[in-house]
């Protein structure tokens, strides 16, 4: 009966009111909202966790945090790709408007652990939002890492998030940033093709560099694959991974992807954990 | 405390504990024969027990059968499990106020008392407990109903057509977690209970009851009806490495033939004791303004289970019934630390294309057994 006598953890299912104050337009279908808690403030959170955000009466699904990690204001930043019915009220939420907000849960990308080696950041589309707090985190801080390398891709020049941030990094010589566009575009003048691409021709020391992925399942595939064959030992890919999630805290068991609970040992797992789980077909 | 010595009790003495427990104000929750079958249900009366009535059950077939006795609990596992009181079918877990702020539901203060918990039953509860009460984060309404429950149990001696928990080693005996534990005796026209005490609560409840001290003789044979019980068991397990075996058929075309029976139809998981998933349902008034949330049941063979935007994880019946049985054979141990599975049966019983767990591992293992040894048969280099 000892599991059962522990203290009660409180209601993790119960979401905290928040409050819409900011709301940034990135794309077409994708806004980062800023979100003040309207009495009581969850805990801080650690860059590549998420939170259950809840649209009132429609319903509740997980968002990366995609916000400054250093900052103690108890402002909460997530970005929201509207694909479905729950994301899509999410991302018409105007200022003002009542959320519900559970969390901070699920790994972190343990910038800690980084330091003293290349970063190598990989984004594909919307995947550039869980990967901010490490872009963030670590040019807080950057005397503690070596190279920072950033890499992302989108469909077109207009589907890049965090478009003026992006030029602001691109500007920056301790910061090595290459955008490329799947398709190429009137007024593109960037790079063209897959994240892939720029990936392979990058200059690689493969047992300094710590590699964080995050995009569509094939595309966190074939980067891997590509740092591998640069050397990177597949404890140093570190990605995040998507499943559905209904509860967040590894009780519903929706978000199960082999051995894992993705919600609680994930949604970042290195690639020595991930790779076999990722070629196999409906696992 | 110290273990008392056992006691035994007579049918009568049985019905007193029951009565005990009543007025001690749990809701006294046992088998019973409804709707051709024996379920759990709260009884209002010792008299509701299924005194008398055995089960024949087999691959996609279940049936009561009348006894010549008046045993009981000498019937194998029903349609339903103690599931369905510790983490029911369908709650609400809050309730928004027009301030959009959120109310948890209090729960019930119910205190349940189960009657007639068998071994795999009784495992399939520790499951449940590590699974929803053992992590960082734990399912509040479970481990308040949970904590209150008082568990008679019983150890198996009338095992059914498709058990087979004495190869998973969960059962016929039960060993912990019991307030008091019961071994049905019938022999020589007398109906008794050996009656060992797991705690002080038991002992408490027990203290109500006529009863004599049980004899070394009585134990004994107690336990050797419990050690037969054992050997007839309708069904086992291939005593090989599940874990490791489940893990190495992902790619085996087996799942392709199963998916040709497998109706997805989810009563193996509805049946089954230890399947825990939900899935969450968020409703509205007419007005929009007075929100829930609601947790039902979900089964991993629903295709919406895995769903995320543009399509499901696992569309085909092949990559869902591998993902029902290698999570409750494999991936269990690496997600809660041991099986999920209890050797209870229901999922023989109660598949409507007889698909038996127990025969699909046979030729999962089978199958491993000769790709080594086609392995090893190849020439070197």
């Amino acid at each position: 009966m000892s599991l059962l006598s522990q203290r009660d953890n409180g209601e993790p299912m119960l979401p905290t009111p928040y409050r819409v104050v900011a709301r940034q337009v990135e794309t077409h279908d994708s806004v980062t909202l800023g979100l003040a808690p309207v009495a009581e403030q969850l805990p801080h959170f650690q860059p590549g966790q998420f939170t259950m955000l809840y649209a009132h009466g429609i319903g509740e699904i997980p968002v990366s945090i995609s916000g400054e990690p250093s900052t103690r204001d108890g402002l909460l930043t997530q970005t929201i790709h509207a694909v479905g019915a729950v994301s899509r009220a999410l991302h018409d939420a105007r200022v003002g408007a009542a959320v519900g907000v559970r969390g901070p849960f699920g790994t972190s990308w343990d910038l800690e652990s980084a330091e003293g080696h290349d970063l190598l950041i990989a984004a594909g589309g919307i995947g550039l939002a869980p990967l901010r707090p490490v872009v963030l985190g670590a040019l807080a801080h950057r005397q503690r890492y070596g190279r920072i390398m950033v890499v992302a891709g989108a469909r077109g020049p207009q589907e890049f998030l965090f478009r003026t941030e992006l030029s602001a990094w691109a500007a920056r010589d301790d910061l090595n940033v290459t955008l490329t566009a799947d398709q190429p575009a009137r007024g593109w003048t960037g790079r063209v093709g897959f994240v892939t691409e720029p990936l392979t021709g990058l200059q690689l020391d493969p047992w300094r560099t710590i590699a964080f992925l995050c995009g569509p399942e094939p595309m966190m595939r074939i980067c891997a694959n590509v740092l591998l064959r640069h050397g990177l030992p597949p404890e140093q890919i570190r990605l995040s991974l998507e499943r559905n999630m209904q509860c967040g805290i590894g009780l519903c068991g929706h978000c199960q992807l082999g051995p894992l609970l993705i919600c609680r040992d994930g949604p970042i797992v290195d690639y020595a954990t991930a790779a076999d789980l990722l070629t196999v077909r409906e696992l | 405390m110290n273990t008392p010595a056992a006691v035994v009790i007579d049918r009568p003495g049985l019905d007193g504990l029951i009565r005990g427990l009543m007025a001690d104000g749990y809701q006294v929750i046992g088998p019973t024969v409804r709707d051709s079958a024996i379920v759990l249900a709260e009884l209002d009366s010792p008299d509701q027990l299924p005194a008398g009535w055995g089960v024949d059950a087999s691959p996609g077939h279940y049936r009561l059968r009348p006894r010549e006795d008046g045993a009981v609990f000498a019937h194998s596992a029903g349609p339903q499990s103690w599931k369905q009181f510790l983490h029911p079918a369908r709650q609400r877990l809050w309730s928004s106020r027009p301030d959009r702020t959120y109310t948890a539901e209090s729960g019930d203060a119910l205190r349940y008392a189960f009657i007639g918990v068998r071994g795999c039953d009784l495992a399939a509860i520790g499951i449940l407990d590590t699974v929803l009460a053992g992590g960082a984060h734990s399912d509040s309404a479970y481990a308040r109903r949970r904590r209150a429950t008082f568990v008679l149990a019983v150890n198996c001696t009338e095992p059914g057509g498709v058990c087979f928990c004495a190869s998973t080693h969960t059962g016929p005996a039960v060993t912990a977690g019991y307030d008091l534990a019961l071994t049905e005796r019938l022999d020589a026209g007398e109906h008794g209970f050996l009656v060992e005490v797991g705690t002080e609560e038991g002992a408490r409840i027990l203290a109500q009851v006529p009863q004599r001290r049980a004899t070394a003789g009585d134990v004994e044979e107690a336990q050797a009806e419990v050690a037969r019980a054992a050997g007839r068991m309708g069904r086992q397990m291939p005593e090989v490495d599940l874990r490791d075996l489940l893990h190495q058929s992902r790619e085996s075309p087996l799942w392709e033939d199963v998916a040709s029976r497998c109706l997805s139809c989810a009563n193996c998981t509805m049946v089954c004791p230890t399947c825990f998933c939900t899935t969450t349902e968020d409703v509205t008034d007419l007005t929009g303004e007075h929100a829930e949330r609601w947790q039902r049941w979900a089964s991993c063979f629903e295709i919406d289970f895995s769903y995320l935007h543009g399509g499901s994880v696992r569309p085909s019946v092949a990559s869902r019934y591998r993902q029902w049985i290698s999570h409750k054979l494999s991936t269990w141990h690496d997600q809660f630390g041991s099986s999920g599975c209890v050797g209870c049966g229901r999922c023989i019983a109660w598949c409507p294309a007889g698909i038996d767990i127990t025969a699909e591992v046979a030729r999962l293992a089978e199958d491993a057994g000769r790709g080594q040894q086609d392995v090893s048969a190849q020439p070197a280099g």
